[in-house]
């Protein structure tokens, strides 16, 4: 592939007047019998930022895997400034000035920045030449776009917001027109995220033109010129986005109107119930991944710990549900200590009244070969209720504890015997829920109860959640979505690198504050 | 996937199509070393389903049955338990320790004796691979296939020591009259109706048909199957759920052994009634393409295990009748059959799941 140092996104183009930089016509695409995309056609102008907004299942990743070159569209047309083009692979998607950014990034880690903007683009047999040609482009990058990162730093070794950088100047180094990107904040801290959106404005300033996935509506009101709105595989509007506002897309999203606030009463504290004390948790590679962590909870309050992804949080909830040991400290249920050696087991936990709806429901909340009657009893299967015997279990007994939980918690299909694989995300994060509050604990483990769940099931949790706390019970939140724990906590403590920043109350604070936290740059002790 | 194709195709269809292609590329074989494909298949048939035949196909399938589920049992712990072989051979010193110990005064109490030595020596066999993958992380294929071998010298060791019996011969004494199994001959003659005398097809099918169902109750009714099934589709969950992965693994591991050590009761007790060299004669292997056609289902076992019981019997028939065809061709042919059932599934299972969508689709 040529690689050439200019960075102005002129590319020769051949109708006039300037045509639109995306057009797609009539795409469909099935997967068996599902009907991911059907009949979607989208025009995005030229140096302008495209939202995409719609739920989980709505078929925005396969369209853009479409455009991407991933999937092959069974039916439609794509024309890339004005072209009819196939896109048949990634290297046609790239040679079509398409660049991507993935969710999960596809970054090589013992590499240096430089090696990995290179990769897959170099020219000729030996490596110098590209690198001195990718340095002097990268400091080009650097320059016009505010996407300094430095070449020679090992990208394992960079911060995430960094790493995304790094995304970023891969697809512009390949001479991308067109940048398509996946959920890209959810990893970032507050200020990260603002850093991005500027560095993507800058983009949109020299030509470049935008594609933005998200669920976060803020994001799109902020960010974007015009917004499309995909529902259950169809494109059902495409809008100026000055003419929208949050609730008009939820509604939009969701086909009937969402409460996107959660409504609460003060909360009524009563005792603790849960003590942690200094508590200290080493990984099996010996990075410490608690440190000395002092915390309360009360009943009937929700302690929200705020925080990006992996420092900490993911622990502390492990070590509290029985996963995971403490390497030191002392955690104490209504004044009596627990078990947090290598020896804890999940199911004592749950017999000592603490329940746990983990942050990965795929991999840890359910099993997803097990039908949801299962699921629904997973962890509390040999609660007497559902012993049969000779060792056998009481199935009709865990049917229908399954069916009365699918009817309460509005669980859809209400098919006991349909695999958890086979729900929506905010369906199989139901069962959870389900099976973790209605076996009534007195304090309960939230992790990410809302990731990849659509905004309808959204509403719900959080009132299921709230509706617990009123109940009097005690419980502890982690989530990164800052929106999430600002609406639900009633004290909310921030976590970075293993250590607890400091505590807030949410009506005393603000984003900016608790963002900061969260990047480490503001420290206290707790009051 | 499962989801859009109907149960009984999945179950049925798919093996039935894999094995027809199977013997389709067998018939081919034949045809090239210059053999008539029909009349062997109308060989092997008869070999096994005629009356002289079929109490030995029923003795195979005896086998085949205990060493499938040994493999399908610990496959639902995600455990692949390659000794079915190793730990069939121990069973049978375990039950040779329990027939020669007494003069048994009546063959059902000997059995009873002798199962649970078979099953106590065949777990304890498969007990130590089982510690190893769970507490050390040495890989349970590996360990496992070690002790296939480990258990060969060990048995040779015992021939030719300790329980040989007086003579040259590596074998030990006989067992006492007391512990000789009634045959199928023997029990159908209580109820009239003839069956080969020479057939060493005994009781054992009967504890094998029984081992179906308590397996079948196992896994899918009883709570320890839902642990064992939850930690093998995933061990995060299942530690998750409070099930301790170390447990559940011993006690797949140890389950599996005792049913591979069942085996020992048919070739051990039933038939030689005495200790030999290779009473297990290639059955643990053949457990793992039974169980892999079986879809670790007991009554896919059931089915498989009869199915490689008419290969064997009718294979050895074939061998006999036509002198191009050696015994090795039947392996070829087995070896085929695991193939298509086993390592290219998908060959037969994508387009047939394409086919059902397009059917389903029209309708509407």
């Amino acid at each position: 592939m040529v690689v050439s140092t200019s960075t102005d996104a002129g590319r020769p183009e051949t109708a006039a007047p300037t045509p639109p930089a995306i057009q797609l016509n009539g795409i469909s695409k099935a997967f068996g019998p599902v009907q991911a995309n059907k009949n979607i056609s989208m025009t995005v102008a030229k140096g302008s930022i495209h939202g995409i907004v719609g739920e989980n299942g709505a078929g925005k990743s396969t369209l853009m895997s479409i455009l991407y070159g991933f999937y092959k569209a069974d039916a439609g047309e794509v024309f890339i400034n004005g072209n009819k083009v196939n896109i048949t692979d990634s290297h046609a998607a790239i040679a079509a000035g398409i660049g991507m950014v993935h969710q999960h990034f596809m970054l090589v880690e013992p590499f240096t920045v430089l090696e990995n903007v290179v990769m897959g683009a170099e020219d000729g047999r030996l490596l110098k030449p590209s690198l001195n040609k990718a340095r002097a482009t990268l400091k080009q990058l650097a320059e016009d776009y505010e996407l300094d990162v430095d070449p020679d730093a090992i990208v394992g070794e960079l911060s995430v917001g960094f790493q995304q950088r790094v995304e970023i100047l891969k697809a512009l180094y390949r001479q991308a027109d067109i940048l398509i990107l996946d959920e890209p904040t959810g990893v970032l801290t507050p200020a990260e995220a603002d850093h991005l959106f500027r560095i993507l404005r800058n983009l949109k300033a020299q030509g470049k033109t935008i594609i933005l996935i998200t669920h976060k509506l803020r994001e799109i009101m902020d960010a974007t010129d015009s917004v499309s709105v995909m529902r259950r595989g169809q494109m059902t509007e495409t809008i100026a986005t000055n003419t929208t506002s949050p609730e008009d897309l939820a509604e939009k999203m969701v086909g009937r109107r969402v409460l996107l606030e959660v409504t609460k009463t003060p909360a009524n504290p009563g005792d603790v119930v849960l003590e942690i004390s200094g508590l200290n948790v080493v990984d099996s590679q010996g990075v410490k991944k608690l440190k000395d962590i002092n915390l309360t909870l009360r009943a009937g309050e929700i302690l929200g710990v705020a925080g990006v992804a992996g420092n900490g949080q993911s622990e502390l909830l492990e070590v509290l549900g029985g996963i995971r040991a403490a390497t030191s400290g002392v955690v104490k249920m209504l004044g009596e200590a627990i078990d947090t050696s290598p020896k804890a087991n999940a199911g004592k936990r749950r017999a000592r009244g603490i329940g746990h709806i983990p942050e990965d429901r795929h991999r840890r909340g359910l099993v997803m070969n097990f039908m949801a009657w299962e699921n629904a009893a997973l962890g509390y299967h040999n609660k007497p209720e559902f012993k049969g015997r000779f060792g056998l279990h009481n199935q009709r007994a865990m049917r229908e504890d399954a069916r009365g939980k699918i009817e309460r918690f509005d669980i859809r299909p209400p098919n006991e015997n349909l695999k958890a694989s086979n729900f929506s995300g905010g369906n199989q994060q139901k069962i959870v829920v389900a099976r973790e509050i209605e076996a009534n604990p007195d304090v309960l483990l939230i992790g990410q109860p809302t990731r990849g769940v659509d905004i309808g099931a959204i509403e719900f949790i959080h009132q299921q959640i709230i509706h617990l706390r009123d109940a009097g019970k005690a419980i502890l939140l982690v989530s990164v979505e800052l929106d999430e724990i600002q609406s639900l906590s009633d004290r909310i403590v921030v976590m970075f690198d293993g250590v607890i920043q400091g505590e807030r109350l949410p009506e005393n604070t603000d984003e900016r504050e608790l963002g900061l936290m969260m990047a480490g740059a503001i420290k206290e002790t707790a009051p | 996937m499962n989801s859009t194709l109907p149960k009984w195709a999945d179950i049925i269809l798919i093996p039935l199509l894999n094995l027809a292609l199977a013997l389709l590329i067998a018939g081919l074989v034949v045809v090239f070393i210059g053999e008539d494909p029909l009349r062997a298949l109308q060989l092997i048939i008869q070999g096994a389903f005629a009356p002289w035949g079929i109490g030995f196909t029923l003795y195979y399938t005896t086998n085949f049955i205990f060493t499938g589920l040994a493999v399908a049992v610990a496959f639902h712990a995600r455990l692949f338990n390659i000794g079915g072989e190793g730990q069939a051979a121990i069973a049978g010193v375990g039950v040779a320790l329990v027939c020669l110990a007494f003069d048994w005064p009546h063959w059902s109490i000997a059995l009873l004796a002798a199962m649970l030595g078979g099953m106590l020596f065949g777990a304890g066999w498969a007990a130590i691979p089982a510690y190893l993958h769970a507490k050390r992380g040495s890989h349970i294929v590996i360990t496992t296939i070690m002790f296939n071998l480990i258990a060969a010298s060990l048995i040779n060791f015992l021939l030719v020591g300790p329980m040989q019996a007086p003579g040259m011969a590596p074998e030990s004494s006989s067992f006492p009259a007391g512990a000789s199994l009634p045959t199928l001959h023997d029990m159908l003659a209580v109820i009239g109706v003839a069956f080969d005398k020479n057939a060493p097809v005994n009781v054992s099918l009967f504890i094998a048909l029984a081992a179906c169902v308590l397996v079948w109750l196992l896994v899918w009714k009883s709570r320890l199957g839902f642990e064992l099934r939850a930690l093998g589709h995933s061990e995060k969950a299942a530690v998750y759920a409070g099930i301790s992965p170390l447990r559940i693994t011993m006690i797949a591991m140890l389950i599996s052994g005792a049913l591979a050590g069942l085996l020992a009761i048919n070739t051990v007790m039933g038939e030689a009634e005495r200790l030999v060299l290779d009473a297990v004669q290639g059955a643990g292997f053949v457990g793992i393409a039974v169980a892999l056609m079986g879809r670790n289902h007991p009554l896919g076992v059931l089915l498989a295990a009869f199915l490689f019981g008419i290969l064997y019997q009718g294979g050895s028939e074939l061998a006999f009748e036509m002198p191009g065809i050696s015994r090795e061709m039947i392996v070829v042919i087995q070896g085929l059959v695991i193939m298509f059932t086993g390592s290219l599934e998908n060959l037969v299972r994508m387009p047939v799941t394409r086919l059902f969508t397009r059917l389903k689709r029209r309708p509407i």
